[in-house]
Parts: C-alpha cells; sequence; structure tokens
C-alpha cells in the first residue's frame, strides 16, 4: 500500500473513532437527512456498543469458519482425502449460491431469534471463501518444493505446518478477509431476527424514514469493512515477502 | 524412513485394515447422518395451527406402515453401500432413490397425519428429515461429482430434478404440507413476486454488463483509470446491501418528485428502482474486474499474432481478445448474477417486491414455513442459474482453448 493509502485509512480510523465515541458532535452533518425535527443521532443503543456487538459476531464468525474451513480443505489435499475433492470442490460451488439472507431465514426455524441464527449463516457463509482460497494455495504450491521437502526427510506433518501452511498463508488470509467482509455486511441483516448489531439503526432509519440514521448505520459498517480489508491486505503482503516466492 | 505408498500399504495390511481401506471416509460420514436422521431424530412435526407448538413424531408414527417400511428399507439398504467404496454410477443410484424416498415420504406423512377436511393443522418436515436429505443430497452429488460430468450431463440432471419438483408440486402431492399451504394462501401474489424477483436481479446485471464491460475495455489500458474505476467500485462493495437500498430511497423519491417524466418510467424512492439501482452497483465491480482480468489473460503471442496479420484494434477486441476473455468474462457475471438473485431478498425489506416479501413477512409474523416459501425459491433460483451458467462457462472454455496456440 502506498504512503498516501495509509495516511487515508489511518485517517477514517480516525473519523470512525471520533464518530463513535462523540457522536453528537456530528449531528450538524446528519441533520438535513432527518426528516422534521426527528434526531439526526440512533441513541436507542449507543452506536459504540452496537459496533462492539457488531465486530465481536463477526469475529467469532470468521474465527469459527477459518478454523473449519482450513481443516476441511488440508483433509481434503491428503491422499486419504483425494477422493473427496471433486465433491468438496461442487459442494464450495453450489454453497456460495445460497444467499446469505435465506441461510439467516432457514437458520431461524432451527436457532429461533437473537444472535445465534445469525452466527450460524455468518459461520456457514464464511467458510466457502476460505475453504476456496486455502484449497487454491495448497494446490497451486510448485511440486519441486514439496519434492524437495520430501527429500530433506520432513513427515508429512513437517512438510504441512512448515512448508505447506506458510507458502499458502497469503492464499488463506486472502479468504479470510474476503470472508470477514461479506460477513460485516451480512451482520447488518441479523437484526431483522433481533441479534444486536449496526443493522438496528438502518432498520429502525428504514422503518421510520430516516436516511440519517441509514447513513450513520451503512457508513459505520463500510468504514470497518475498508478498514478491516485494508488491514488484512497489510497481513497478506507480510506473509507473502515471508514465502520469498513473490517480490 | 521413506513414507510407504498407499498401494503398498495396502498389499501388506492387516485384515481390519483391509476392511478400514475398503470404507468410504465420506460415504461412511454421510451414511451415519442418515441413519441418525432417520432413526434418532424425529421426522415430521405437526402442529394444530400455523404458529402453535407442535408434537414431533419418528418415521414411524408420522408414516403409515406401507410407506415407513419402504422409506426405512431403502436407505438401510442405501446405508451400508454408500460407506463402502462403490462404484460413482452405484453411489448416484442409492443417494437420489433415498431422496427420492424422502420428497415421497413427506407428501405421504402430511396426508396421513392432517386430518381430513382440516384446514388449519400443519405438517412440516422435522430435523430428522432436513438432516437425511441433506445427506442424501450430499451422497447424490458425491457421486455425481466422481462421474466428473460434462455441461450436458449437468444440465441434463439439474432438467431431470426440475422436472420431477414440477411434476409433484403439479399433482398436488405435497398440498398437505406446510408450505404449500403457505403457497396456497399466497397463491395470488406468488407467480408476480417470482417474477419482480427475477426481473430485479437479470435487469441490473444486464445493465451491469452493459456498461461494466465497456468501462473495463475503455479504461484497462491507462492503468491511473484503472486502478481508479476498481478502487470506486470496491468501496461500494463494502457498503452493506440493507443500507445502500436504504440510502437509495430518498435520491430515487427527489428524482421522481422533481425531473419530468422520471415518475412515469417507474423512478420513484418506494417500489424497484432502489433495489434495481442497488444491485446494479453491487454486480459493476465484478463484472468490471472480471472483464479487467479476462482480457489480461490473452496470451501475447496471441495478440501480436493478431497484429502481425493486420487486423485493425476493434477487430483484434472482437475476434481475439474477447472470445478468449469470454471464459473470464461469464464467470465474472455467474458470480454477480447468482448473488443478485440473493440480494434481491433484501428488496422485500425496502417494498421492492420479490420473494423477500415473504421472507420478511415470515420473520415478522414468526411463521416459518412463510420464510420457506420465500427461501426455498431464492435457493432454487441461484442453484440453477449457477449451474446453467458453470455448464455455459465450461463451453465456452473449450471454445477459447481452440484458439489458443
Amino acid at each position: 500500500m502506498s504512503r498516501a493509502g495509509y495516511l487515508a485509512h489511518l485517517a477514517l480510523l480516525a473519523l470512525l473513532g471520533a464518530f463513535l465515541l462523540t457522536p453528537q458532535s456530528f449531528a450538524g452533518l446528519l441533520r438535513p437527512f432527518a426528516p422534521g425535527d426527528t434526531a439526526p443521532i440512533y441513541t436507542q443503543t449507543p452506536l459504540l456498543t452496537l459496533t462492539v456487538n457488531h465486530l465481536l459476531l463477526v469475529a467469532a464468525a470468521t474465527l469459527a469458519a477459518s478454523v473449519l474451513a482450513i481443516g476441511f480443505a488440508v483433509g481434503a489435499t491428503r491422499p486419504a482425502g483425494r477422493d473427496v475433492l471433486p465433491f468438496a470442490r461442487a459442494v464450495a460451488n453450489l454453497g456460495q449460491t445460497f444467499p446469505p439472507v435465506a441461510v439467516l431465514a432457514l437458520a431461524v426455524p432451527v436457532f429461533g431469534f437473537g444472535p445465534l441464527p445469525t452466527l450460524v449463516a455468518l459461520v456457514l457463509y464464511g467458510l466457502l471463501p476460505i475453504f476456496e482460497t486455502t484449497l487454491t494455495g495448497l494446490e497451486g504450491l510448485d511440486p519441486a518444493l514439496l519434492e524437495a521437502a520430501r527429500g530433506m526427510g520432513l513427515t508429512d506433518r513437517q512438510r504441512l505446518v512448515q512448508v505447506e501452511l506458510p507458502l499458502a498463508l497469503p492464499m488463506i488470509l486472502a479468504g479470510i478477509r474476503l470472508s470477514a467482509v461479506i460477513g460485516l455486511a451480512t451482520a447488518t441483516i441479523g437484526s431483522t431476527v433481533a441479534a444486536s448489531t449496526l443493522g438496528e439503526v438502518i432498520i429502525s432509519g428504514l422503518l421510520t424514514g430516516n436516511t440519517a440514521y441509514v447513513l450513520q448505520g451503512g457508513l459505520v459498517v463500510s468504514a470497518l469493512a475498508i478498514l478491516i480489508d485494508a488491514a488484512f491486505h497489510i497481513l497478506e503482503q507480510g506473509a507473502a515477502q515471508r514465502t520469498g516466492l513473490r517480490s | 524412513m521413506g513414507q510407504p505408498s498407499a498401494a503398498g500399504a495396502r498389499i501388506d495390511a492387516h485384515p481390519a485394515s483391509r476392511i478400514v481401506s475398503g470404507l468410504d471416509f465420506l460415504g461412511v460420514a454421510l451414511a451415519a447422518l442418515l441413519s441418525v436422521g432417520l432413526v434418532a431424530l424425529p421426522l415430521m412435526v405437526v402442529r394444530p395451527n400455523r404458529i402453535a407448538d407442535g408434537t414431533a413424531l419418528m418415521v414411524w408414527s408420522a408414516l403409515p406402515a406401507g410407506p415407513a417400511l419402504a422409506l426405512l428399507c431403502v436407505s438401510g439398504l442405501a446405508t451400508p453401500l454408500l460407506a463402502l467404496r462403490i462404484p460413482p454410477s452405484v453411489r448416484l443410484a442409492a443417494g437420489a432413490a433415498t431422496l427420492l424416498l424422502l420428497g415421497l415420504a413427506a407428501g405421504w406423512a402430511a396426508d396421513h397425519l392432517t386430518p381430513p377436511g382440516d384446514r388449519y393443522s400443519r405438517v412440516s418436515p422435522e430435523a430428522g428429515w432436513w438432516l437425511a436429505f441433506g445427506a442424501a443430497g450430499l451422497a447424490t452429488g458425491d457421486g455425481l461429482a466422481r462421474l466428473r460430468p460434462g455441461p450436458g450431463m449437468r444440465v441434463a440432471a439439474l432438467a431431470a430434478v426440475a422436472i420431477l419438483a414440477g411434476l409433484a408440486l403439479r399433482s398436488g402431492f405435497w398440498d398437505n404440507l406446510s408450505v404449500m399451504r403457505e403457497y396456497a394462501g399466497h397463491a395470488d401474489t406468488f407467480g408476480r413476486e417470482v417474477r419482480t424477483h427475477l426481473g430485479l436481479a437479470f435487469a441490473s446485471v444486464a445493465a451491469a454488463a452493459l456498461v461494466g464491460i465497456p468501462a473495463a475495455i475503455l479504461s484497462r489500458p491507462v492503468p491511473a483509470l484503472r486502478r481508479a474505476l476498481l478502487a470506486i467500485l470496491n468501496v461500494v462493495q463494502t457498503i452493506p446491501s440493507l443500507a445502500l437500498f436504504g440510502m437509495l430511497i430518498a435520491p430515487l423519491a427527489w428524482i421522481g418528485r422533481t425531473i419530468p417524466g422520471a415518475a412515469e418510467t417507474g423512478i420513484a424512492g418506494i417500489g424497484p428502482a432502489p433495489a434495481v439501482v442497488a444491485l446494479f452497483a453491487y454486480a459493476l465491480l465484478p463484472v468490471a474486474a472480471a472483464t479487467v482480468t479476462g482480457l489480461d489473460a490473452v496470451p501475447a503471442p496471441v495478440r501480436d499474432a493478431a497484429r502481425g496479420v493486420g487486423m485493425t484494434s476493434r477487430q483484434r477486441l472482437l475476434q481475439v481478445e474477447l472470445p478468449l476473455a469470454l471464459p473470464g468474462l461469464l464467470t465474472g457475471i455467474r458470480i454477480v448474477l447468482v448473488q443478485n438473485i440473493g440480494l434481491a431478498v433484501i428488496a422485500g425489506l425496502v417494498g421492492g417486491g420479490g420473494l423477500g416479501v415473504f421472507v420478511f413477512q415470515g420473520i415478522s409474523q414468526n411463521a416459518g414455513d412463510l420464510v420457506l416459501l420465500g427461501a426455498l425459491p431464492t435457493v432454487a433460483l441461484a442453484s440453477s442459474a449457477a449451474v446453467l451458467f458453470d455448464a455455459a462457462i465450461a463451453v465456452s472454455r473449450g471454445r477459447a482453448a481452440e484458439m489458443r496456440p
């Protein structure tokens, strides 16, 4: 990332922090979007609380999805799991076609209202990008490298932990990044089933025709997504440099 | 010590490990799920009315004796088959037979459990049915995937499923199931909402292709322009769909009110306009990015050869570069079409219509079956679109491969 890019992201982070800590100081900016004399800032629940809940939900879901997806991908690329690979591919492919809203809606009859169906939907939906990129990362390794690792006398487990996973790490991180960014946006829909996320602000705005609420909810989620995306890009670059294969 | 190869391990194996090596790892897992679903979990649930709590019933109490026996026999035969290393076609047959029986069982159970003339009681599949259905579906898919089907076979499989489901729906076989009761209650609007849903998804993707592909082609040779285009579209992607739909209501209402003629063309704050614009915005980045990567992937020797035979830049683009980039382009369009079929559900929340209407009505009325009435067709539409597009991509990839040196 360029120097200007770093500065822009730092500025965005500062702006987001200022808005979440003292939302009322931004009331003047949002006033034109609030109809009549309704409040321009959502106060039912503090925005900071909603943001923290939102982030915790997404973090928990992304962590669970990462562990499961990387486990599946490693299993599917071992000799014993080779048979399963075409099937795993097909499932991952078809699974992507399940819209997040539908996953969420289908989870409600089973798990009831609240954060649980949202968490389940986020985990299920987050699995696929991570699985696909991990698979691509592990499959795309140079066979000569693996042969060299075998020639050095590394066991299967050592090859996996010391060679394959570190080399595939940039791809794996890219998948986790995608999954986290999708999760951030999808978590807003969780508020339709009573999960406490920033979607609450947006939905409240939709129901009362208050565009100021829609804007603040939407923009906070966007800012979070942009910042998390950038943070993962930095991690990916670091991981790619460590592999020593790419510049 | 060297690693023994898989074949070597099999020759000097112990009898016990010979049995283990005859087992199919994934098949065992699916067979276990299938048996747990049918034997240990309730198959169906009966409720006295739409929202009351229900009684969960196991296979033997949910079905009359004959059908219960048929279901248990077929799945009892399929379970050990799935667990063993068997040819993919046998696996496919075992999975498909179980799926078919489960579909039949849902209808039989609904007829069996609904008292004659009762219009209020609701019969729906319970955890066991869904688990067994999922396991059997995965086993069928596994068998199909191992056959490595070509595009034609995949489309044929989709058509077979669609025809079977269509026949069952048309004949009224599932009419006593709760989801179909919901359908009967919303039959007057269902067709319209499906058309609205498809209209939203296809119109937005078509518009995105019409704008995104030329924009990508024009900006690709200029690195700064291309970076700026992709960066802006990237930011649009981060706005949560719920918020983007909401943010567009006010400006579109303003345009509809102030610009003469705009209201007549359907531009208004309420209705499908915000949904189409939001879906269009989401579709732009994947389409533009796929165009750029597709064109970048055209091999340099091919470009040089095209220039060498005296083609103009326009001829090169239309006759060489675009046909070669077509698989990548189609992949981009497939991703956004499938994504937008799913996202169009959100339109139901902002008055844009579509199947989301049923989903959100169901959520607010706490009626799970109404949610299913919206969600199941959405999943079916998205998956069918994915299968059809994947087949088209496979065909175009074959064509592009013929052109490559």
